[in-house]
């Protein structure tokens, strides 16, 4: 089936989200659509399965003008979609998913099952799936889920699929068994359209790339073009994909995990006996699969978790079982991984984020009362030196995007005299002007002879800035290996796999 | 549609208001899983002042609607509708006017009366209904800003209003101490009744609607059996109603004037609130915790302990209106009805003025004159006061689904635009 866009636009309000967009992907084809976060990739995607109406242009499948009111519109017409976060029902089997909302019946209102399974049964041996009917979702690793969301959209007979960023929750094995799968659905004549913003996957795959940038087309190219050619596309501009640092030049143990266990409400461990050693003034990355415990390592430091065992100790000083405000007072500065929901008050001002995490005492306290003009003198010295772009500082910080909030929430962790920094997921969503600017101060931290925890499951960026990477599985950690590892390598031990002849 | 789930974040937040080059996308929240009750309340916060004012408007007028089609005049003139209209329209509006005319002569100003000091006793009169209606709206707005419903006003009254009268006729003390000694005892019966749902949602998590909503019956019934005890039962007395106020504990008149030192008091109040809100550092935290409990948390505030604090700080407001129940209104000795339905009405004051302090002054003056003036109505125009309750509640109504007042007056959404 063959997908057009012509002339596509997009406004919400006074932002034009795309802005007249053209678009071909013909029947076996994988094209890649390729732009910054933000850049208006996944708006032409709604848009595309009617969850938006587009304010201008049409959509022709075959040549032929839809009109879609909502995704129903658009699966009925054969458009597919594998969105990054999976629409599955946990506690329904496979077959149960598939079927549902187009359920077939039996007489007296049976639910027919069986068909649903041998559907699903059809499709998975058709492309070697392997996947079990009656498996419950929730049982499921995370690749074989994303199969689930591709059987469901080929059971449904689309003959156009789009890949909504479908490699941010995979292991760069389950990766390559993706890429795959897509190359067979090709060769089989289906149009695919692959969103990301990862280079490298990009190069690999696509037989045809479009680059978005501020919901406009800003060019099209070739498989072969160089990962700087294609970035630079992306961004306006030539961008080091490299973080500029100086080898590392560790002091003594500063941070010393033990043993370390953490576990969940149900008593499982979700940490599993880590111990790790960061020194004073180099960067120890936390590579790993979103979900093998990096999460939970930070924030039983922070003491943000109820059940932990095991002794974390900071320059000798006994960090367990402390709450946040004393493990923030002993000198620990966070970055959190969902900057919206744990780093920022979102209805709160620029100026009254920078000082949430020392609403208590000076400088911005005395006698219980704030000290709004010591606080605003404060937040703009920040706004300046952190290029927070922003109105003023009483621009409220769920307006900012999210570069500019990342940067507010980094100037108020680097504001304090710090013993310990630790990012998580620091550039998460960002442009790319952003993670620079992100990096940079990271390593500065780094300089400046703080013991520095990153965590990523971004091996580019782990790669960029790690001294040390410790990579994570199921709760434990399965080696702590030399920054100049090798991709595979590192992609071996995130899938579990333990370094043979490898030490830290 | 098919059962393909619409992701709930889809529904992109203020595209509107971004930064040029900004995307709507990244504005969506990571994980939509905020808590469903503190989005409702806080979107319900976020109207403007605008939106306040406008569900007045529509309530009265629905309200108008009411008095025309219950009255006697108007029936009977709609009988012959059809051969003479004319009668209808003025059968009307003379239900309405009257109603209306005599709603604002009973609570603001009588114009009819002789004298600038006569025509506004009306007003002075409905400063007094409104005081403790500010006061427990300040403490449910408190609660509101701090992310907690407190649905207990009633109970908290109840249990401050019986510690100030307790004091105010059983203690021996002298002039002024007696009343400042009764006060105070208002306000720690209510913060001790709303510590009890801040301690068990602080602890174990309980939900402090269903808590506080528990409280108000037990509250209730403690209330009543005393009263059938000689603890606060009047002596030589078989209904369950309390002894008198002493004098020296009865909130003093000012110059004469139906207004009681209560309102100087709750104006006070008020600043105390907006004071504690905007300038002290609790009610920093205390925002913080309402607006976003986890960053809060990661930033090292102890949101247990500002739950607890936030439901204390509330009790102390609400009891005040407990209080002044007991000192300023029902100085006779008071019965298990002292309440006069404040603890629900204040939650209706604290989001007419989204719970901000000056925007709670105001809406409950609005309250204190409705109820004032609908006195009047009722007597003088054959109108059910309950006209009143009815206008009061779809004025919540309207806060409640700020949607349906923009879509009236077709308002552009300030939030966002969904395709």
């Amino acid at each position: 089936m063959k997908l057009e866009l012509r002339g596509i636009t997009k406004r919400f309000g006074a932002l034009t989200a795309n802005d007249h967009i053209d678009l071909v992907v013909t029947p076996g084809e994988i094209h890649c659509l390729l732009g910054e976060n933000g850049a208006g990739k996944s708006t032409l995607m709604n848009v595309l399965y009617g969850l938006y109406q587009a304010d201008e242009g049409e959509i022709l499948l075959d040549d032929e003008v839809q009109h879609f009111s909502g995704p129903g519109d658009a699966m009925r017409a054969g458009i597919g979609m594998v969105h990054q976060h999976f629409m599955l029902v946990p506690v329904f089997t496979v077959a149960e998913n598939v079927m549902l909302g187009h359920e077939s019946t039996k007489a007296g209102g049976r639910l027919d099952l069986d068909a649903a399974r041998a559907r699903v049964r059809e499709i998975s041996d058709r492309f070697g799936f392997d996947v079990d009917p009656d498996a419950r979702i929730e049982d499921l690793p995370v690749g074989v889920q994303q199969r689930v969301e591709i059987i469901k959209a080929l059971s449904r007979n689309a003959g156009v699929l789009v890949f909504d960023e479908p490699t941010a929750v995979l292991t760069p094995q389950e990766t390559d068994e993706l890429i795959g799968i897509m190359k067979q659905l090709r060769d089989s004549g289906t149009a695919i359209v692959f969103i990301t913003h990862k280079l490298r996957e990009v190069r690999e795959v696509a037989d045809r790339i479009t680059v978005i940038r501020l919901g406009q087309v800003v060019g099209e190219a070739e498989p072969t073009a160089s990962n700087a050619e294609l970035a630079s596309l992306m961004v306006g501009r030539a961008v080091e994909l490299t973080v500029d640092k100086t080898p590392a030049r560790p002091g003594a143990d500063a941070l010393v995990l033990d043993d370390v266990h953490v576990y969940d409400l149900n008593g499982v461990p979700v940490v599993d006996g880590v111990s790790l050693t960061v020194r004073a003034g180099e960067i120890l990355a936390i590579a790993g699969v979103q979900g093998n415990g990096q999460t939970e390592l930070t924030e039983a430091i922070f003491g943000l978790q109820p059940q932990v065992t095991g002794r974390i100790v900071l320059d000798g000083e006994e960090l367990t079982g402390r709450t946040v405000r004393q493990v923030l007072d002993a000198g620990a500065g966070f970055v959190p991984e969902d900057r919206q929901h744990d780093g920022l008050v979102p209805e709160f001002t620029i100026a009254e984020n920078l000082m949430l995490d020392r609403a208590d005492g000076e400088p911005f306290v005395r006698l219980g009362a704030l000290r709004l003009k010591d606080l605003a003198a404060f937040a703009q010295e920040r706004l300046r030196r952190f290029d927070i772009r922003a109105q003023g500082i009483g621009t409220r910080v769920g307006r900012l995007s999210g570069g500019n909030q990342q940067k507010v929430v980094l100037a108020r962790e680097l504001s304090r005299e710090l013993r310990l920094f630790v990012a998580a997921q620091p550039t998460r969503g960002l442009d790319v002007g952003s993670i620079e600017f992100v990096h940079e101060q990271i390593v500065a931290t780094r300089d400046a002879g703080v013991p520095v925890i990153v965590v990523s499951t971004e091996l580019d960026e782990v790669v960029a800035l790690a001294d040390r990477i410790a990579v994570m599985y199921r709760g434990r950690v399965v080696g702590v290996v030399p920054a100049d590892t090798p991709r595979d390598v590192l992609g071996l031990m995130m899938a579990g796999e333990a370094p043979q002849a490898v030490a830290a | 549609m098919t059962g393909e789930a619409l992701p709930v974040a889809e529904t992109g937040r203020e595209p509107q208001g971004l930064e040029p080059g900004q995307d709507p996308q990244q504005q969506r929240p990571e994980r939509p899983a905020e808590h469903g009750a503190r989005r409702v309340l806080r979107e319900i916060l976020s109207g403007s002042a605008l939106l306040s004012v406008l569900a007045v408007v529509v309530s009265l007028v629905i309200g108008a609607i009411l008095i025309a089609v219950t009255n006697p005049a108007v029936i009977q003139a709609s009988g012959y509708f059809f051969a003479r209209p004319g009668d209808t329209v003025s059968a009307v509006l003379n239900a309405v006017g009257g109603a209306y005319g005599s709603l604002f002569r009973g609570g603001l100003i009588d114009f009819s009366a002789v004298g600038f000091w006569a025509g506004i006793q009306p007003l002075l009169r409905s400063l007094g209904f409104a005081t403790p209606l500010i006061a427990a709206g300040l403490g449910i707005a408190i609660g509101f800003r701090a992310g907690l419903f407190n649905i207990g006003g009633q109970g908290q009254i109840l249990i401050g209003g019986a510690v100030a009268g307790w004091i105010g006729f059983s203690l021996p003390l002298p002039g002024p101490l007696h009343l400042i000694a009764a006060l105070v005892g208002g306000l720690l019966g209510g913060a001790l009744w709303a510590a009890i749902p801040g301690v068990l949602k602080a602890r174990t998590g309980a939900h402090e609607v269903i808590v506080t909503i528990m409280l108000n019956y037990i509250a209730f019934y403690l209330l009543d059996y005393f009263l059938n005890t000689p603890v606060l039962q009047a002596p030589g007395s078989n209904t369950p109603v309390s002894a008198p106020t002493a004098p020296d504990a009865v909130l003093p008149q000012l110059f004469g004037s139906p207004v009681n030192l209560g309102f100087p008091l709750v104006v006070l109040l008020v600043l105390a609130a907006a004071y504690l809100l905007d300038r002290s550092s609790l009610g920093f935290k205390l925002r913080a915790v309402g607006e976003n409990a986890s960053a809060a948390r990661t930033a090292g505030i102890d949101v247990k302990r500002m739950t607890i604090a936030a439901m204390v700080i509330s009790g102390v407001f609400v009891g005040f209106a407990g209080a002044y129940q007991v000192l300023g209104q029902t100085t006779s000795g008071f019965s298990t009805a002292f309440d006069a339905g404040i603890g629900f009405n204040a939650i209706t004051v604290a989001l007419l003025g989204r719970s901000k302090p000056w925007g709670v002054f105001w809406a409950g003056l609005l309250f204190g004159v409705f109820q004032n003036g609908g006195y009047t109505m009722q007597a003088a125009n054959a109108v059910d006061l309950n006209v009143v309750s009815v206008v009061q509640s779809l004025i919540v109504l309207f806060i409640a689904a700020p949607p349906l007042v923009r879509a009236i007056f077709r308002l552009p959404a300030p939030k966002g635009a969904r395709a």
